[in-house]
C-alpha cells in the first residue's frame, strides 16, 4: 500500500479526476455512471481516513508533504500538504462528496455521466485548493473549480439558470483576477510560487495594503462577505441541490479558507489596517443575513440568505485574531457543512416532490412526513446553534474570542450586535418551520407525499449522527486544527495562547465596578 | 479550591431520562404505547430514587463538604478555555434535584390517565423524558456552560411540548413565541458568560475551568470590577426564562400546550431555572448592590403587574399561568433582597401547589371536555370532590393561609423584604399577597360553586378523573400542606432546617439580609405583627373573592363596568403588551427587512444598480460606440469635421 500512503494526497485529490475521466470516456450507462461516481466519492473517503487518522503534525506542521518541480527549473513546484486546518476542510469535502452523489441519484435524469463527472471533477478542485502549497497551483485549482459549477448551475439548474450561471462566473473571475495580478507581482519579488517563499518576504507597508486588498476581494466574494453576497441567493436557488450543497458546504469555504491561509499570515500590515473593517462587515452581514432570510417566501433563498448571515461568525472569528475566534471559525466552517448542506438537501427533498419551494405552498407537512420533519428539525437546531449540536461550539468560540479580541476596536459591541444574530437565526427558522410543518394540512396537494425513502435517510442520517457527535465531542476536531492555527496567527504577532496578555487586564479592585459592559477601553488595543 | 467528593450516581440521575427519551423516540410505533408510558414514568423514578440516594449520602456527610462531583469527560478544551462535562450536586442543587425529580414522576404518573387517549402518546412521553433529562442537566451542572446547556435543552423542551398539539395555528405559534423570547434572554445569559470567561481565562491555573461553579466562587473576587454587568446580563437571560418583566410574555400563551406540561414545566420546574441560575450564582450577585436592586424591583414589579393581569382572566390556565408570573416575582424578589434560601424556599413550596392546581384544573378541562372558560364552568364540587378538595388546598397554601407550604416561603420573603429595608417592596409584594388570594377564589368560586353553566352534552359528561390522575393530586396536596413544614422559622419556634440546610452554599449570601436577621433575634415583635398581617389579608383576599363571585355577583359586574369598563378591558387585554411590542419591534422588524433591506439594498442597489447597472453600462457605452463603427466614410469625414470645429471653436473662445 506504500505507493498509496507515500502519495497519499495526490491520491486524494486525483482520484475524484480519474474518476470523472473514466466517466466521460469508459462508463456508457446512466446506472453505472452513478454507482461508479458513489463508488469513486466512497474511496475517496476512505483514503482521506488515513489522513484523519495519521495526522499528528507537531506544531501544527504540513504533514504528507509532496514536492514536485513543475515550471522554470523549481521555481513553480507541485507543492501539496496537510496541516490540521486543510485537515478538517479535506474531511468535509470527502465526506460530503459521496452523500451529494447519492442525494442526486433520482433527482438528475438528463446527462448522468456528465452531471457525475462534474462533480467529481469539482471535488478534485476543491482537495487540490485545500492542500496545495505552491501559489500558482493553488491559483489553478482555485479556478478550476469554477468551471464544473458553471456548468452544474448553467446546465441542471432551474430556470434563470443562465443568469444565476454567468452571474456567479463573472463575479467569482472579477476577484480572482486581482488576486493573479497580485500573484504575479510577488512571484517576481519572491523568485519563486511558493507559499514559504511568499511568508518570508519583507513587504512594505503600502504595498502589503495593496496585495491584501487583491487577495481579500477574492475570498470576500467567495464567502460572501456583506456587500458582495448578491451572486449566492441566485445561485442556489437556480443550482440543482447537489450543486447547493456543495456550494455552501465546502465552496464558500474557500474564501474563508483563503483569508486564513493566505491574506492573513502573508501580509499583518494589511491584516491590521483591514481587521476592523472586516469585522464590521462580518457583523452587518450576520445581521442582514438573517433580517433579509426572515421575509423570503423561497426556502432555498432563506437557507441562502442564513449561510451569509452564518459565514458573516466565520469571517468575524477570524478577524479577532484571537486563537479561540479563529479556531471557533474553523469549527463553525465544518458545522455550517453540515447544517446547510443537509438543510440544502432538505429543501432538495421536498422540491422534487412538489416541484416548488415557496414556503406558502405548504403547512401541516408533519402529518405526512413525521421522518422528514424530524430531521428537518434536529437540522434546523443545529442551524440555530442548540447546545449539545455542532453549531452551538463554534459560535460560542468565535463571540467569547471576539469579545476578548485586542486588537478589534469595540470588541464588546460587535460581539453583542453578533450576538443580536442567534435571536434572528430561532427567528426566521422556527417561522419557516412553523409555516412548512406545523398547522393542518390544507393544500392538497401535500396529500399523498411520500415520507423519506431509505435512500434519503441513507443521504442525511450521517450528517445527523456529525451534528450530534460534533456538538458532544469537538475536541476531535479542535485537538488537530489548534496547533495549525497557531502558526498561522504567528506571522500576525498576536500572542499564540490566550494567556494573561492577550485579554483586557481589569485593574482589581478599580473603579470599574458598574462600567456598562460596552464600554471600549481604548487604552487596551495594543497593536 | 477543596476537593469534592467523587459520585458517579449523578451521572445516572441525569442519564436515565435521556435514555428513556431516546428508547422511546427510536422505538416509536414499534413500541406498546403501554410500554412507552411505563418506560418513561420509570427513567424518572429512577432519577428519583437516585437523587435521594444521594441526598441521604450528603446528610452522612458535614455540612462544608456536601458538595458531589462526577466529570465525565472534556467537553470544549482550547487554549487555557476549558469546560468538562460534567455533574455536581451540593445542598442547593440536591433541593432542586429533588423536586424537579419528585414532582417530574407526579406528573409523568398523571399523564398516564390524561394524555391516554392522544395519538401523539408516545411522542410526548420522549419530550417528557427529553425535558426531566434537560432540567437536571441545568439543576446539576457543574459548570455554567452545562448549566447553559440545560437552560437551552429545556427551552427547546417548552418549545416542542407548546406546540405538541401542532394542529393548531396558535399552538404553534405560542411554541415559537416561547423560543424567541427565550433566545432574547439567552442573548444576555451568553454574554455575560463572556464576561465571565474574559475576564477569569488571564488568571486560571492550569486545569481550572473558567465557567467551573466552584473556580468563579473561588475568583469572585476577581470578576468584582464587573459583576454589575455581568449580574445584569444574566438576569436578562432569567427574565427570559423565569418569566419576568420585560420578557414574561410568553408564559401565558404557553398554557397551549397539554395541562401536564402547564404543571411540570411552565409552573413547577423550567420557569424557576432562573431563580436557581441566580442563586447558583449568589457569590456574585453579593457583589453587585445595583444589580440586586435591580433583581428585586424587577421581582416585586412582576409579581403585581401579573396578578392585576390575573383579575380580569376567564380561562382558567390563564389565570393559573399569570398567578405563576406573579410568584415568580416573589422568588426573584426574594433574591434580590438576598434571601437567596428562601427564594430557594418558595421554588420548592410553589413547585408543590402550583403543580397541584395545574394538574387538578387538568382533570377540571378533562372532566370538561376540554372547555377551559370559566364562565361556562360552575358548581363542579360534588361532581368531581377530589379535585375539589385538592384544589381547594392548592389554592388556601398559594394565599398563603397558615400552616400551609406558602405560608411559610411567601411570609418569609416578606419579611426579608421588610427587614433589609425595602419598605417600598415590601408594601408592593403585601399588595400582590391579596391580589393573588382574591383572584384565587374567584376562579374557585367560578368554578367549584354556583351552578353549571355548560351545555347539557358537556355536563352529561362530567365525571372525576381516574386514579392515576387523581393519586399525584392528593400527594401534591398533602405536600402543599406539609412541605413548609420544613422551613418553620425561629421565632415561632421552629428549626429553620430549610435555610440552615442551604447556609453553605449562599455562606457569603446574606449580606444584604444579615442585617434584619441579626435585628430579629432581639425582637420578634414585628415578625409576628408582620406574619398575622399577611395571614390576615389573604384571608381577607379569599373572603371577598368568594362573596363577590358566589353571593354578590352584581358587584362583580360592577367592578367589570366600573368607570366605563375601561380598567376592565385593559386588564382583559394585559395592558395591550403583546400588542404594543408587536407595533414596535416586530411590525416594523419585518418591513425594514422587506423593503428597505430586500428590495431596497439587495434588489435594488446592490443588484440593480451597481451589479447589473455596470453591465448595463458596459452594454450601453458599447452601443453608442458601435454608432461610430459604421463603415461609412461620409459618416467619418463629417464627424471629423464637426470635432475639427467645436474644438477651433473652443480655443479661440477660451483664449
Amino acid at each position: 500500500m506504500s505507493f498509496i500512503t507515500d502519495h497519499i494526497l495526490t491520491w486524494v485529490t486525483f482520484l475524484p479526476l480519474l474518476g470523472s475521466l473514466l466517466l466521460w470516456t469508459v462508463v456508457r450507462r446512466d446506472d453505472h455512471a452513478r454507482v461508479f461516481a458513489l463508488a469513486v466519492a466512497l474511496a475517496d473517503f476512505v483514503l482521506s481516513l488515513h489522513l484523519w487518522f495519521r495526522y499528528d503534525g507537531p506544531g501544527g506542521q504540513d504533514m504528507f508533504t509532496e514536492k514536485v518541480a513543475w515550471l522554470f527549473g523549481g521555481k513553480i513546484n507541485y507543492h501539496l500538504a496537510c496541516d490540521g486546518i486543510s485537515l478538517v476542510l479535506v474531511m468535509l469535502t470527502t465526506f460530503l462528496g459521496p452523500l451529494v452523489i447519492l442525494s442526486a441519484w433520482k433527482a438528475v435524469t438528463e446527462r448522468v455521466r456528465d452531471y457525475m463527472a462534474m462533480l467529481l471533477f469539482l471535488q478534485a478542485a476543491m482537495l487540490g485548493t485545500f492542500f496545495a502549497r505552491d501559489m500558482l497551483l493553488f491559483y489553478v485549482f482555485w479556478e478550476a473549480m469554477l468551471i464544473p459549477m458553471y456548468f452544474i448551475i448553467g446546465i441542471w439548474g432551474g430556470q434563470r439558470r443562465i443568469y444565476a450561471a454567468v452571474k456567479f462566473f463573472i463575479f467569482t473571475m472579477v476577484g480572482s483576477v486581482f488576486m493573479l495580478v497580485a500573484i504575479l507581482w510577488m512571484y517576481f519579488q519572491a523568485g519563486g510560487m511558493g507559499l514559504e517563499q511568499f511568508l518570508a518576504l519583507d513587504l512594505e507597508r503600502q504595498a502589503q495594503l495593496w496585495l491584501f486588498g487583491a487577495f481579500i476581494l477574492a475570498f470576500a466574494i467567495k464567502v460572501p462577505v456583506f456587500p458582495l453576497h448578491t451572486w449566492l441567493p441566485d445561485a442556489h436557488v437556480e443550482a440543482p441541490t447537489a450543486g447547493s450543497v456543495i456550494l455552501a458546504g465546502v465552496l464558500l469555504k474557500m474564501g474563508t479558507y483563503g483569508m486564513l491561509r493566505f491574506a492573513m499570515p502573508l501580509f499583518p500590515a494589511g491584516v491590521e489596517a483591514f481587521a476592523p473593517l472586516m469585522s464590521i462587515l462580518a457583523v452587518i452581514g450576520i445581521i442582514y443575513g438573517a433580517l433579509v432570510a426572515l421575509v423570503q417566501p423561497d426556502i432555498k433563498k432563506l437557507v441562502a440568505y442564513s449561510s451569509v448571515s452564518h459565514l458573516g461568525f466565520v469571517v468575524l472569528g477570524l478577524f479577532s485574531l484571537t486563537p479561540l475566534g479563529v479556531a471557533g471559525g474553523i469549527f463553525q466552517m465544518l458545522a455550517h457543512g453540515l447544517s446547510t448542506g443537509a438543510l440544502f438537501l432538505l429543501v432538495g427533498v421536498i422540491y422534487e416532490r412538489r416541484h416548488t419551494r415557496e414556503i406558502s405552498e405548504f403547512g401541516g407537512l408533519a402529518h405526512r412526513m413525521p421522518g422528514y420533519a424530524t430531521v428537518f428539525m434536529i437540522t434546523m437546531l443545529a442551524s440555530v446553534g442548540l447546545p449539545g449540536l455542532a453549531g452551538f461550539v463554534g459560535e460560542f468560540m468565535i463571540l467569547l474570542g471576539t469579545f476578548g479580541s485586542t486588537t478589534l476596536d469595540h470588541p464588546r459591541l460587535l460581539t453583542a450586535l453578533a450576538a443580536t444574530g442567534v435571536v434572528l437565526g430561532a427567528i426566521y427558522m422556527l417561522w419557516m418551520y412553523q409555516r412548512m410543518f406545523f398547522g393542518k394540512l390544507t393544500n392538497e396537494k401535500n396529500r399523498d407525499l411520500r415520507d423519506l425513502s431509505v435512500r434519503e435517510y441513507a443521504v442525511l442520517l450521517p450528517l445527523v449522527v456529525f451534528m450530534f457527535w460534533l456538538g458532544v465531542r469537538p475536541g476531535m476536531v479542535l485537538d488537530r486544527v489548534e496547533a495549525s492555527v497557531e502558526r498561522v496567527l504567528a506571522p500576525l504577532a498576536v500572542p499564540a495562547s490566550p494567556h494573561a496578555d492577550d485579554y483586557p487586564q481589569h485593574a482589581l479592585g478599580g473603579g470599574t465596578a458598574d462600567a456598562p459592559v460596552f464600554v471600549v477601553h481604548e487604552g487596551e488595543a495594543h497593536r | 479550591m477543596e476537593t469534592h467528593a467523587n459520585e458517579t450516581l449523578l451521572r445516572w440521575i441525569v442519564l436515565a431520562p435521556l435514555l428513556g427519551a431516546a428508547v422511546i423516540g427510536l422505538l416509536n410505533r414499534r413500541l406498546p404505547r403501554r410500554v412507552a408510558g411505563l418506560l418513561a414514568c420509570a427513567t424518572v423514578g429512577l432519577s428519583f430514587a437516585l437523587s435521594v440516594v444521594v441526598f441521604l449520602r450528603m446528610l452522612g456527610l458535614d455540612p462544608e463538604h456536601r458538595r458531589l462531583t462526577d466529570i465525565l469527560a472534556s467537553w470544549v478544551a482550547y487554549g487555557n478555555l476549558r469546560i468538562d462535562i460534567g455533574f455536581a450536586m451540593d445542598q442547593l442543587s440536591a433541593v432542586m434535584a429533588l423536586v424537579v425529580t419528585g414532582v417530574g414522576f407526579l406528573i409523568h404518573v398523571y399523564s398516564l390517565g390524561y394524555m391516554a387517549h392522544d395519538d401523539g402518546f408516545r411522542r410526548f412521553f420522549a419530550y417528557l423524558n427529553l425535558f426531566i433529562f434537560s432540567m437536571m442537566t441545568l439543576v446539576l451542572g457543574e459548570n455554567l456552560v452545562m448549566l447553559f446547556v440545560g437552560w437551552e435543552g429545556v427551552g427547546l423542551c417548552s418549545y416542542l411540548l407548546i406546540s405538541f398539539w401542532f394542529d393548531g395555528e396558535a399552538n404553534a405559534v405560542a411554541g415559537k413565541k416561547a423560543f424567541v423570547v427565550n433566545r432574547i434572554g439567552d442573548f444576555g445569559f451568553l454574554l455575560g458568560m463572556f464576561l465571565i470567561g474574559v475576564t477569569l481565562l488571564p488568571h486560571l491555573a492550569p486545569g481550572e475551568g473558567a465557567f467551573s461553579f466552584a473556580v468563579m466562587q473561588h475568583h469572585a473576587p476577581l470578576l468584582a470590577p464587573v459583576a454589575t454587568a455581568i449580574g445584569l446580563l444574566l438576569f436578562l437571560g432569567a427574565t427570559g426564562k423565569s418569566a419576568q418583566i420585560p420578557l414574561y410574555i410568553w408564559l401565558p400563551d404557553a398554557m397551549a400546550g397539554p395541562t401536564p406540561v402547564s404543571a411540570l414545566i411552565h409552573a413547577a420546574t423550567m420557569v424557576t431555572a432562573g431563580v436557581y441560575m441566580i442563586a447558583r450564582m449568589n457569590f456574585l450577585y453579593v457583589l453587585t448592590p445595583t444589580a440586586m436592586a435591580v433583581v428585586a424591583a424587577v421581582g416585586a414589579a412582576t409579581a403585581i403587574f401579573a396578578g392585576t393581569i390575573a383579575l380580569a382572566q376567564n380561562d382558567i390556565k390563564k389565570v393559573l399561568a399569570y398567578s405563576t408570573v406573579s410568584q415568580l416575582g416573589y422568588m426573584m424578589l426574594a433574591c434580590g433582597v438576598g434571601a437567596f434560601a428562601m427564594g430557594i424556599f418558595h421554588v420548592m413550596t410553589h413547585a408543590f401547589f402550583k403543580a397541584l392546581l395545574f394538574l387538578a384544573s387538568g382533570s377540571v378541562i378533562h372532566a370538561m371536555s376540554h372547555e377551559q372558560d370559566m364562565r361556562v364552568m360552575g358548581g363542579l364540587r360534588r361532581k368531581l370532590p377530589v379535585t375539589w378538595w385538592t384544589f381547594l388546598v392548592g389554592t388556601l397554601a398559594i394565599a398563603g393561609v397558615f400552616p400551609l407550604a406558602g405560608f411559610f416561603s411567601k411570609d418569609e420573603i416578606l419579611w426579608k423584604t421588610w427587614s433589609s429595608g425595602n419598605t417600598v417592596l415590601w408594601v408592593i409584594g403585601f399588595l400582590a399577597a391579596g391580589l393573588t388570594a382574591f383572584y384565587m377564589m374567584r376562579l374557585v368560586s367560578l368554578t367549584f360553586f354556583g351552578t353549571n353553566r355548560a351545555s347539557e352534552e358537556v355536563r352529561h359528561h362530567i365525571h372525576e378523573s381516574p386514579a392515576t390522575m387523581t393519586v399525584p393530586l392528593v400527594i401534591l396536596a398533602v405536600l402543599s400542606i406539609v412541605g413548609g413544614w420544613v422551613g418553620i422559622p425561629a421565632f415561632m419556634g421552629g428549626g429553620a432546617h430549610f435555610e440552615h440546610w442551604l447556609e453553605p452554599v449562599f455562606a457569603g449570601g446574606h449580606a444584604a439580609g444579615t442585617h434584619g436577621a441579626a435585628h430579629a433575634v432581639h425582637d420578634t415583635t414585628m415578625e409576628w405583627i408582620l406574619a398575622g398581617a399577611s395571614v390576615a389579608w389573604g384571608v381577607l383576599g379569599l373572603l371577598l373573592g368568594w362573596i363577590v363571585y358566589t353571593r354578590r355577583l352584581a358587584v362583580a359586574e360592577a367592578g367589570r363596568r366600573f368607570a366605563g369598563g375601561l380598567p376592565y378591558r385593559i386588564l382583559e387585554n394585559k395592558y395591550y403588551v403583546d400588542e404594543a411590542y408587536d407595533g414596535a419591534f416586530i411590525r416594523p422588524g419585518y418591513r425594514l427587512s422587506r423593503t428597505v433591506l430586500w428590495k431596497g439594498i439587495d434588489a435594488g442597489l446592490i443588484d440593480g444598480l451597481l451589479v447589473n447597472g455596470s453591465a448595463l453600462a458596459v452594454a450601453v457605452v458599447a452601443s453608442v460606440l458601435r454608432l461610430f463603427q459604421n463603415g461609412m466614410v461620409r459618416f467619418y469625414a463629417w464627424s471629423i469635421t464637426v470635432g475639427l470645429t467645436v474644438f477651433v471653436l473652443y480655443l479661440s473662445f477660451s483664449g
